[in-house]
């Protein structure tokens, strides 16, 4: 039943009032067409040729990285193939974009080294000093639920941990000298530690002797530098800090790698609770658990640090304040929340197992995949199908039938001011399957006003009055198709969450039919017809209401305080 | 319309009903006969899947200008060398002066042909034209994920209809019914020889939304109806299928309205574009929103009751109805209602004036039509009435105070 102070009218003025903002945000936006996707217009073709040989498998990896990159971001929709044994392409829907084309070029692979020697702490590549321990780097905590340790403060987890147990007795043999820039091919694997079998060991040799050649290569080295660095796990590593952590003039030298981009499993920016900054949790598995556990154990409270290497720069830094030894650790420093998010994505993503020839990249613009029939006749049906529900809406409830035709035209109008929000602000793009979808979801929708209306003629067969009944069948209706939608909208969320391309983009589409749906059936529909029932056309029962008698198919219908 | 209408009341008030539930071998008959028909059509012609599954050749060719038009152009005469591999290619321009054909695998023979077809568009010399290989951008990565996406959106949804409807035989009802459903929609695409694209898998997915969708609105019925079996004097199942009756009218027009659209865009997409996504995905959502229509009444509900039939409360219900039963046939006129022929089978008189509201299913019997006098039944005298019901009368212009006995009056 209606609570006293249901004000059918009031509530439709809000809902007019809360339409009419979304179209001046589009008006402010500036856009009246939506951003057609990769079928319907075309866009961008990324081209990226691997070096070397890769593995099917590899290059399958990779284009699956890529497409996770691409795609995990808003609901571009784009496209990952492979092609030939070496090449993946990108297709990426619109114009070019660079931010975009940066993304699936970047080709980032992840390792973990230790730091020998930067330009602020020289270490053994000036005087032999000891590394002193930076006052602001990011530090590396362990995370471990079961001590309470999230709580995430790197001084207040730093566990003093034995030194490391065994000083690195052999002196390495100085490797060739090689400047890092030399091509892959001329690399030798008699890097310092090379002897040792335990990358961990090997790092951590490194460290303490990292030999001449890689000082002299170090000392010789220049930051920043606008040259290519050339990334070999074998090999040790002089690079420069990034930009973006404001130490684009810091000068590395670091050790082969000691753990694998390929070993981490996740990595994400959260702020702990009982925290106010940001902190990047990664998780390792594989090989990189048991090797960054010993480097922990050795490296902890010694102040040495240990580099996240992308693509051959130094994204991050961190100290060790403790033994990580199941791998879950997390990286704490003077975060803020984009550049905590930018490095959990860099980690998450950038593990990709080939590299790609920067040089061979190629870029073009391509046309839609779509004749440019199939939109028109998508459309032209699109029309002709409302139409028909339209006319058989009308046939059948009458008077009601014209709210049904009024609910489903503010529903598009509704669904238009979203799509051109989304298009704008999340990148959404409308490809042909979406647009069935939101045809498709017509149907889905006016089925909510038959579940309604149906309900209604029950209680007047019952022998309520068409007022009463309007709040009756509300009650019970509501019920309905609460439920009914909620099955809907958990497959578009589950389907948004776990499918890619084409799919996550019908998955939003249904999303917001369904959110739509709700909110034209609670906000529109239900208070027009309380409304409506206010006037004598409905429930005195006018024979083209649609609740008259006749249409109810029972010879007699109450009325307010009689019989007609 | 009136007689349709006159039809939707009787339905609702079970006047005329349809034994969904008690045919439900039939029914059960019929979707097996189906669902065996797609599975041989599937494992016979199998499913034709798309560039995105399987990869394929790209041709590159360098052309003047190249612009939608001959992309169009392209598209069509590379469909019509007939090909089976190259029925559906997908014909993109590249940058200004170059267009990229996309075809699924092909031999050797059929790759010259389809290079000489595009040669013969364009324009261009066939040892121009450049053919690389391409894999799918489908591949096992995206379909483990999907399927991921798959298994925790069914589990979820099982859960929440447990929650809803605090039945877990209804989930498995809802469960089989999709199966149902998607099962004859894969069958249906594969003896109709489509095309597996991307837009196939939103259809289908879509299908998963929709027969889940229905199939809730009508449980949502048969539990309002089954709520109080006990009071409601009926059986589970003679409840449940006045349901799925009274929600015939509105699965009807439900289906009506979702499928015109559908059905509008695959006769013009089939009609005038031939092959194309669109009408891939127009077949998908038409067969699957006809088979989830149907799943949901003839299948999920007279399983739901099938499943229920050994609990407690329904065989106590069953046995109730049995006894009321036999006392009719043993005195057939001592069950006879004094007063009114049409008036709902599971009220009694004395409970006719249960409190409106979310009540269960008595209802009030409905002032709203005419009581009408017993007609004679079989043999015997009927015994007069000794005066006609009195009903509610406008008369007075006000509501009539009516004389209750003390205890019924409440405390003041």
């Amino acid at each position: 039943m209606a609570r006293k102070s249901y004000r059918p009218g009031r509530t439709l003025v809000v809902f007019f009032l809360v339409v009419a903002v979304s179209y001046g945000l589009v008006a402010l936006g500036g856009t009246w067409k939506p951003e057609l996707g990769l079928d319907l217009k075309g866009g961008t073709r990324i081209m990226m040729t691997a070096t070397g040989n890769p593995t099917s498998a590899n290059l399958n990896e990779a284009a699956g990285i890529i497409d996770q990159r691409v795609n995990g971001s808003g609901v571009a929709e784009a496209e990952v193939t492979t092609q030939g044994g070496r090449n993946i392409i990108v297709e990426i829907p619109g114009p070019t974009s660079n931010s975009l084309v940066g993304l699936a070029t970047r080709t980032a692979q992840l390792r973990f080294r230790t730091v020998a020697c930067t330009s602020q702490t020289p270490g053994p590549c000036a005087t032999g000093a000891a590394p002193t321990l930076p006052n602001d780097g990011p530090s590396l905590a362990p995370t471990d639920g079961a001590t309470g340790n999230s709580k995430n403060r790197p001084g207040f987890l730093a566990k003093p941990s034995a030194k490391p147990s065994q000083q690195p007795s052999q002196t390495a043999s100085a490797s060739e000298s090689s400047s890092p820039t030399e091509s892959p091919s001329e690399s030798s694997s008699e890097s310092p530690g090379a002897g040792s079998d335990d990358p961990a060991q090997m790092a951590l040799d490194f460290m303490t002797d990292p030999g001449r050649a890689a000082i002299e290569a170090f000392n010789a080295y220049t930051c920043p530098t606008t040259k290519p660095v050339d990334d070999n796990p074998d090999k040790f590593l002089v690079t420069c800090g990034t930009e973006a952590e404001g130490d684009a003039g810091v000068k590395y030298l670091l050790s082969p790698a000691a753990v694998e981009g390929t070993d981490l499993n996740s990595a994400d920016a959260v702020v702990p609770s009982q925290s106010v900054s940001w902190i990047v949790q990664l998780s390792l598995g594989g090989e990189g658990k048991g090797v960054f556990a010993d480097l922990s154990r050795a490296m902890s409270g010694t102040g040495q640090q240990f580099a996240v290497v992308l693509d051959g720069v130094v994204i991050s830094s961190p100290v060790f304040t403790g033994v990580i030894p199941n791998g879950d650790a997390q990286i704490t420093g003077n975060f803020t929340k984009s550049s905590a998010q930018s490095l959990a994505t860099s980690l998450k993503y950038g593990a990709l197992p080939i590299a790609f020839d920067k040089e061979a990249t190629s870029v073009e613009q391509i046309g839609a995949s779509l004749a440019g029939d199939q939109l028109s006749a998508g459309i032209l049906a699109g029309i002709i199908g409302l139409a028909l529900v339209m006319l058989y809406c009308l046939l059948y409830y009458r008077g009601l039938g014209l709210v049904v035709i009024a609910s489903l035209v503010v529903a598009g109008v509704v669904t238009y001011s979203t799509v051109l929000l989304l298009s704008r602000t999340a990148g959404f793009t409308l490809t042909l399957p979406g647009i069935a979808g939101l045809i498709v979801a017509v149907g889905i929708t006016a089925d909510s006003f038959i579940v309604y209306f149906e309900r209604i003629r029950d209680e007047m067969r019952d022998g309520k009055s068409m007022r009463v009944a309007v709040q009756a069948g509300w009650k019970r209706a509501r019920g309905t198709c609460v439920a009914a939608d909620t099955v809907s909208l958990l497959a578009a969320i589950v389907l948004y969450i776990f499918a890619t391309g084409v799919v996550k983009g019908f998955a939003f589409t249904l999303g917001i039919s369904t959110v739509i749906d709700l909110a034209i059936f609670f906000w529109f529909t239900h208070p027009m017809v309380s409304v409506l029932g206010k006037y004598k056309f409905f429930n005195r029962g006018h024979k083209l209401s649609g609740l008259d008698a006749e249409a109810l198919g029972v010879d007699r219908i109450n009325i307010a305080g009689g019989r007609a | 319309m009136g007689k349709f209408s006159r039809l939707g009341n009787d339905l609702y008030s079970g006047d005329k009903s349809i034994d969904f539930v008690g045919r439900k071998w039939l029914w059960y008959a019929i979707s097996v006969v189906i669902i065996v028909g797609s599975l041989l059509g599937l494992a016979v012609k199998g499913l034709d899947m798309g560039i995105e599954f399987v990869g394929g050749a790209e041709y590159k060719v360098k052309v003047a200008s190249a612009d939608q038009a001959l992309a169009d152009q392209l598209r069509t005469d590379v469909a019509a060398t007939g090909i089976d591999a190259a029925q559906q290619p997908v014909v993109t321009t590249s940058g200004k002066d170059a267009v990229l054909i996309q075809v699924k695998p092909l031999t050797t023979a059929e790759n010259e042909q389809i290079k000489n077809t595009i040669a013969d568009t364009t324009g261009t010399d066939p040892t121009q034209i450049n053919a690389t290989e391409i894999g799918p951008s489908w591949g096992k990565e995206i379909a483990k994920r999907s399927g991921t996406g798959l298994v925790v959106f069914l589990i979820l949804v099982v859960i929440f209809i447990w929650a809803y409807f605090r039945e877990w035989k209804m989930s498995v009802g809802a469960i089989v019914a999709l199966a149902h459903d998607v099962v004859i929609t894969v069958g249906v695409y594969a003896l109709s020889g489509f095309e597996v694209t991307p837009a196939t898998v939103t259809g289908l997915l879509t299908i998963l939304g929709f027969s889940l969708y229905d199939t809730v609105v009508v449980f949502d019925k048969v539990r309002e109806n089954t709520k109080n079996l006990r009071e409601s004097r009926t059986t589970y199942a003679k409840a449940a299928n006045l349901a799925v009756n009274q929600t015939l009218v509105r699965s009807i027009n439900t289906s009506v309205v979702a499928l015109i659209p559908v059905g509008v865009i695959l006769y013009v997409s089939a009609v005038q574009l031939g092959a194309s996504t669109l009408k891939d995905l127009a077949l998908a959502l038409f067969v699957g929103m006809a088979a989830g229509a149907y799943s949901s009444i003839f299948i999920a509900t007279p399983l739901v009751v099938q499943l229920k039939a050994g609990e407690t409360d329904v065989v106590q219900a069953e046995k109730r109805d049995k006894a009321r039963q036999k006392k009719v046939e043993a005195d057939r006129y001592a069950a006879v209602p004094a007063f009114a022929e049409d008036m709902p089978i599971h009220d009694e008189p004395g409970v006719a004036d249960v409190p409106e509201g979310d009540g269960p299913v008595a209802r009030p019997a409905s002032p709203g039509r005419a009581p009408q006098t017993p007609e004679a039944a079989g043999r015997g005298r009927i015994a007069p009435q000794g005066h006609g019901p009195v009903r509610p009368s406008s008369a007075a212009g006000r509501q009539q105070p009516t004389r209750q006995p003390r205890s019924k009056r409440g405390k003041k």
